[in-house]
Order: structure tokens, then C-alpha cells, then sequence
């Protein structure tokens, strides 16, 4: 009993603190804002309440992405651009010129269609994997079940990690002495250098993105589950469907909103996959796992010779893909909310 | 909902449970298995001596061969059950090991050399925790100042970001003005572009400033984020503007009503953007690894991440590092695991 009552009375205390903390740099704040309140009136209070968010907002968002524009005109390795010459198209010249699209041996840029080439098939791999394995486990989840709250949990449990966490659990778990293959030699098999080997880094790459990732969409899955009204269920069991046909007519209909949301988010941060993938290969063995932001980010920094102008280039094209993917969404939503009624 | 579970899960017989009761309950063990054991294995991996952790097949536990001290012989020596010619086994510490064959001592009796081949002794262990590989990077290496770091960047950034992000929500909710929508639209137009789309320029913009290898390079460029005044935006919308009017009456300022009124009640959607502003930051990795190139500012992630990538890798360090790092993110969801969980599939944010 003293026990808790110490503990309650250090956690008021320290809320009081963090109260007292407030209100003391609040007041201070207000020592600024009241007189400025006076002099410019009510009406202009509002941009003032704007304006740290709209600096940074524009300096560090807003002003790059139209200086990235520019970035992917110019040559040269210089950073600034007052000593960038301007090379037009040049950069997307270089990038695009390809004899076939699908060797990237044939393109001048061929890192670059490498790095598109794997992003496409790490996307297909890893949105197609997690969307199956989410929709599964919230159906499973959303079952009548003893500790829902827990196993909910465990699945959601990696979305916290961090990527480089992630990257290094199963780099130490994928190793050549690891336990993985110590379970493969005790089967009776060969152990396996997983990261060393082109096809199984890519393979491993994917399950790794999809187990860090999965329970992030299992979560909303889940929601969207359980906001399907229990009446649907009735009238589909009074009209003699089994479980199969409710799925199929009743759940899946109705969850097909969720599910595109799903799809576009998974669809938007696989393109974007970065640090987890470098982290557990670096790109390799090769280029073999080098994805498209990792293109972007060795050719502007990780080099001797920093390119930035390929490297804005090369983002302006990721930027137009996500762009496409994002209005595709807001199209897709306006599609699907139609059928919902 | 207790209706859909019951047609979900209706049974057949009785108390035969259906096959896919069964079914389900095998999905989430081999779930469990799956999502929480590379995390135990990573823990069970951390505690191990460096000797352990190269063995092949690894134990399951750590474990740590015995080692006596031995009279005539300087340093402790490793211990063997040992199965003699004669079908018993002995307790024999070896002295070396010389090919195929192992020169073996009684402890009792220290003067009498006993030559055994090396098929026939196996080791001595016993459990025991390395906590060594915890406090010996805390000595050795830059560990305390990555977290150092870590700690003041997710702090200060998660600050800014609540109170710049909750003061341009209210204005956009509150107040009417010339180019609210304007405002507004830019900023949501901008919440799928990700720092990875324009790197080069904020980094131009960093040097300008002089913040590469420093702090604020990595706290400010995403303190304003969009996410953050979307999500507190549409929160403040649900508050009736009686209550700031009431305030108005009894003569407060704007900015008073702010921090008295609104903030206070906004509280449940600011803890929310306080929690993923603390993950976001916590486990960003490729800003800081492109404005921090000098040790001393390494945050965690990138000290990791320079530590594991090092030729000669110490996996005993890393590992326990690695626990080091998860560890505080793991214990606030473990306290705050509904909030989160619930807040999420709410707002649809990325965690």
C-alpha cells in the first residue's frame, strides 16, 4: 500500500512539474504574442500562428521540390547551384537511354535500370506477400479468440522496430553460421549463404519488409473487419450462405475500400524501401537488392564522385511514379466509395 | 461484433471444436513463433560470450564452457568430460591441443599428462548471462554519446513538432482568412512525398545553414510535417468554437486561448502525434545518415548501423547494442500497447 501510494504521489509530482513546465514557457511565449496581439490586431493572429510551421514547412518541403527541379538541369559535382552549369535534359537523356528497357546491360545509366528492375520486382513481391498475410491474419484475428489484444500485439509488435534493428536481427539469423541454417544442416541439408546469393538476398529482402511491415496493415484490415455491421451476417446465414459464401459476398465486397487503401499505402512505401534493404545487403550481393532510393542515395552521397544532378533527376522520376500512385488512390476511393452503397 | 464472431466461428457438433477453430489457433502459434522469435533469439544471441556466439550449431541458451584454475599453470584451464579407454568418463581439464589429439590433466592430480583424441571429450557448460557485452561498449566505444543523441533529437524534435504543428492546426480549424484552403492544400499535397524524393535540395539547404554534423539538421527540416497538421486539424474541427468564444468574453488573448483552451482539449490527438513523432524519430535513419558523418553525432540508428558495417564485425557488441536500441521502443508500447494500436488504425498513420 505505501508502495503505491509513493508511486502515485512521484507521478503527481512529476506531472505537476511538467504542468508547472508548460504553463512557465507558455506565459513566456505570451509575453510575445499578447503585445503582437495589440499592434497587428485579431485578424492577422492567425498567420501568426502559421508562421514557424509554414518556414520550415517551405524551406526544408516546398522550396526543395522546386529546387530539385532545377538540381536535375545542371551538371557538375558542385553542391551549390550558382556553380552548377545547365545542361537541360541531359540528366534524363542519360537515364533514359536504353536500347531495350528490360537489359539494363544495354542502358548508359544501367545502375540506374538495375535499381528499377529490382524495385519492381521487390514491390510485386512484397505488396502482393503482405497484403495476402494481412488480410489473413485480421480475418483470423477478428474470429472469436481468447486473448485478441495479445496476438494482435505480437503482429504488430516489428512495425515499432526500427528498420536497422530489423536489418541486423535477421542479418544475424541469415548468416552463414546462424540458426537458420543450423536448422537446415540438422534436416540434413547444405547450409545456404541466403545474403550471398543473388536470388535468395532478393527473396529474403522481401519476407524481411513483409514481416516488419505486415502488422501495420493487419491493424487497419482489422478495423475495416469490424466495421462491417453484424445484420449483413444474419440476413446472409437466414438466406442459407456457409462461411465461404459470406466471405465471398459479404466480407469481401464491403472490405474492398479498406483493401485499396491498404494496397496504394503498401504500393507507395515499397517504391520508396530503403533503409532496411541497405542495411541487411547493402544493395548486394552486387547490385542484385540495390533499390531505387538507394540509386539515388549513393549517386548524390555514398560515392567519391557525388552526382547530384542524376540523383535529383533520378527523384523527380520516383517523385512522378508517387505522384501517379497517389492520385491513383484518391481516384481509386472516389471508384470504390460508389459501390459501397 | 459478437454476433459476426459467432457466425464466424459457429461449430458443427457440440464440443468438438471445428476444424477451423483448430486452424486458427495453429496460425497464430506459428505467428508467434514467427514475429517474437527472431527478437527472443536476438536477446538469447546478446547474452552469449563471443566464443559461444561463432559456435556451429548454435545452443539455444547461452552458455559458457567451465574453467578451473589448475596448480602449475598460470591461467584457468577449460574442463571436458572425457570417455577413457577404459568405458568410464573422467572431469579433465585440457592443457593444449595438438592436431587430432588433446594433452588432458586430473585437477586433482595436476602432474600427470593424459593424451586423448579429440572425438572423445566434450565440452563442460554451464548457463551463464555475458552481461559483459552490455557494459563493455558503454566503456569501449561511442555507445552512451549515440544515445545521448538519439535521446535529444527524438525529445526536442517531438516538441517542436507538437507545438508548431498544433499552432498552424489551429489557425487552419479556427480562424477564417484569405488563403486558408490555399494553405491547407499545399500542405496536404504534400503528405506522400517523402525525404528520400528531395534529398540533395534540403541538404543544400542544411550546408547553407551550417547544420551538417549537427543536431538541428537532423531535428528541424521534419518538424513541420504534414501528417501532424492533418491530424490535428481534423481533431480540432470536432471542438465547438463556443468554448474559444467564452474565453474571447472573458478577454483572453488569441494566443492564450491556444495553450489554455485548445491545446488542453486537443490533448488525445496530440498524444497521438506524440507517439509517432517519438518512433519517427527514433528509428529515422537515412537524414541522419547523410547530415552526421562525424562520430560524435551519430544517433543510434546510424551508429549501428556504422558499427555493424565495420570488416572485423563484433556481433557480441552489436547485438547487445541492438537490444539497447529496441529496448525503450518496446517498453512504451508494452505500457501505451491499446492506445497505439488503437490510435493507428484510426488515423491510418504509419507508426
Amino acid at each position: 500500500m505505501d508502495e503505491r501510494s509513493g508511486n502515485r504521489s512521484l507521478g503527481d509530482l512529476l506531472g505537476g512539474a511538467a504542468m508547472w513546465l508548460y504553463s512557465a514557457v507558455m506565459r513566456l511565449l505570451g509575453l510575445v504574442m499578447e503585445p503582437l496581439q495589440r499592434v497587428i490586431g485579431v485578424r492577422r493572429m492567425p498567420h501568426v500562428f502559421l508562421l514557424p510551421n509554414l518556414i520550415i514547412f517551405g524551406l526544408f518541403i516546398l522550396f526543395p521540390m522546386v529546387l530539385n527541379l532545377y538540381y536535375s538541369t545542371t551538371g557538375g559535382t558542385n553542391l551549390f547551384p550558382q556553380d552548377r552549369p545547365f545542361v537541360g535534359a541531359d540528366n534524363y537523356e542519360r537515364l533514359f537511354d536504353c536500347d531495350n528497357f528490360l537489359d539494363p546491360n544495354t542502358c548508359a545509366e544501367d545502375r540506374f535500370w538495375r535499381a528499377v528492375r529490382n524495385t519492381g520486382i521487390f514491390v510485386l513481391g512484397q505488396v502482393g506477400g503482405m497484403v495476402v498475410l494481412s488480410l489473413l491474419t485480421a480475418i483470423v484475428l477478428n474470429r472469436n479468440i481468447v486473448a485478441r489484444a495479445f496476438f494482435r500485439s505480437v503482429f504488430f509488435y516489428p512495425v515499432l522496430l526500427s528498420p536497422v534493428v530489423v536489418a541486423l536481427i535477421w542479418k544475424w539469423i541469415l548468416q552463414r553460421n546462424g540458426v537458420l541454417n543450423a536448422a537446415l544442416t540438422g534436416l540434413g541439408l547444405e547450409p545456404i549463404q541466403f545474403l550471398l546469393n543473388a536470388d535468395w538476398a532478393m527473396t529474403w529482402v522481401i519476407i524481411v519488409s513483409v514481416w516488419a511491415h505486415m502488422g501495420f496493415y493487419t491493424l487497419i484490415l482489422l478495423a475495416g473487419l469490424q466495421s462491417i455491421p453484424a445484420e449483413l451476417y444474419d440476413a446472409a446465414a437466414i438466406d442459407g450462405a456457409n462461411t465461404v459464401q459470406g466471405f465471398r459476398n459479404v466480407t469481401l465486397p464491403l472490405l474492398m475500400p479498406t483493401m485499396m487503401v491498404v494496397l496504394v499505402l503498401a504500393l507507395i512505401r515499397a517504391v520508396q524501401m530503403f533503409d532496411e534493404v541497405y542495411v541487411l545487403t547493402g544493395g548486394g550481393p552486387g547490385t542484385a537488392t540495390m533499390l531505387i532510393v538507394q540509386y539515388i542515395y549513393t549517386t548524390g552521397f555514398a560515392t567519391q564522385v557525388q552526382r547530384f544532378g542524376l540523383a535529383a533527376a533520378a527523384s523527380v522520376v520516383l517523385g512522378v511514379v508517387l505522384l501517379v500512385a497517389t492520385l491513383a488512390q484518391l481516384r481509386l476511393g472516389r471508384g470504390t466509395e460508389g459501390h459501397l452503397t | 461484433m459478437s454476433a459476426v464472431s459467432t457466425f464466424l466461428t459457429r461449430r458443427r457438433g457440440r464440443k468438438r471444436p471445428h476444424v477451423t477453430d483448430v486452424l486458427t489457433y495453429l496460425y497464430l502459434a506459428i505467428g508467434v513463433l514467427v514475429m517474437f522469435g527472431p527478437v527472443a533469439w536476438l536477446v538469447l544471441s546478446s547474452f552469449k560470450t563471443q566464443s559461444a556466439l561463432i559456435e556451429f550449431p548454435p545452443s539455444l541458451l547461452p552458455m559458457e564452457q567451465v574453467t578451473t584454475p589448475v596448480e602449475g599453470y598460470d591461467e584457468p584451464l577449460p574442463l571436458f568430460d572425457v570417455a577413457l579407454e577404459d568405458g568410464t568418463t573422467a572431469r579433465l581439464a585440457q592443457v593444449r591441443r595438438i592436431g587430432l589429439e588433446a594433452q588432458m590433466v586430473d585437477p586433482e592430480a595436476p602432474d600427470q599428462i593424459i593424451r586423448v583424441g579429440i572425438e572423445s571429450r566434450t565440452e563442460v557448460e554451464r548457463f551463464r548471462l555475458a552481461f559483459e557485452n552490455y557494459v563493455d561498449p558503454l566503456q569501449r566505444f561511442n555507445f552512451l554519446v549515440y544515445l545521448k543523441n538519439s535521446v535529444v533529437v527524438t525529445v526536442v524534435a517531438t516538441l517542436i513538432t507538437l507545438i508548431i504543428n498544433s499552432m498552424a492546426a489551429f489557425a487552419l480549424s479556427k480562424y477564417r482568412f484569405r488563403g486558408r484552403n490555399v494553405v491547407f492544400l499545399v500542405i496536404i499535397g504534400t503528405l506522400m512525398i517523402p525525404i528520400s524524393v528531395i534529398l540533395v535540395p534540403v541538404y543544400l539547404v542544411i550546408t547553407q545553414i551550417g547544420w551538417v554534423n549537427n543536431l538541428w539538421g537532423v531535428i528541424i527540416p521534419g518538424a513541420a510535417t504534414p501528417t501532424g497538421v492533418f491530424l490535428l486539424r481534423q481533431y480540432m474541427l470536432t471542438i465547438p468554437d463556443e468554448l474559444l468564444d467564452a474565453a474571447r468574453i472573458d478577454g483572453a488573448s488569441e494566443w492564450r486561448i491556444y495553450w489554455q483552451v485548445m491545446l488542453p482539449l486537443a490533448a488525445p490527438a496530440l498524444a497521438v502525434l506524440a507517439i509517432f513523432s517519438v518512433m519517427w524519430r527514433w528509428n529515422d535513419f537515412l537524414w541522419p545518415l547523410i547530415v552526421l558523418t562525424r562520430s560524435e553525432y551519430f544517433t543510434l540508428q546510424v551508429g549501428l548501423n556504422a558499427f555493424q558495417g565495420e570488416l572485423n564485425v563484433q556481433w557480441h557488441y552489436v547485438l547487445a547494442m541492438t537490444v539497447l536500441t529496441l529496448l525503450p521502443i518496446t517498453l512504451v508500447f508494452s505500457f501505451l500497447q491499446r492506445f497505439i494500436t488503437t490510435g493507428i488504425a484510426s488515423s491510418g498513420v504509419k507508426g
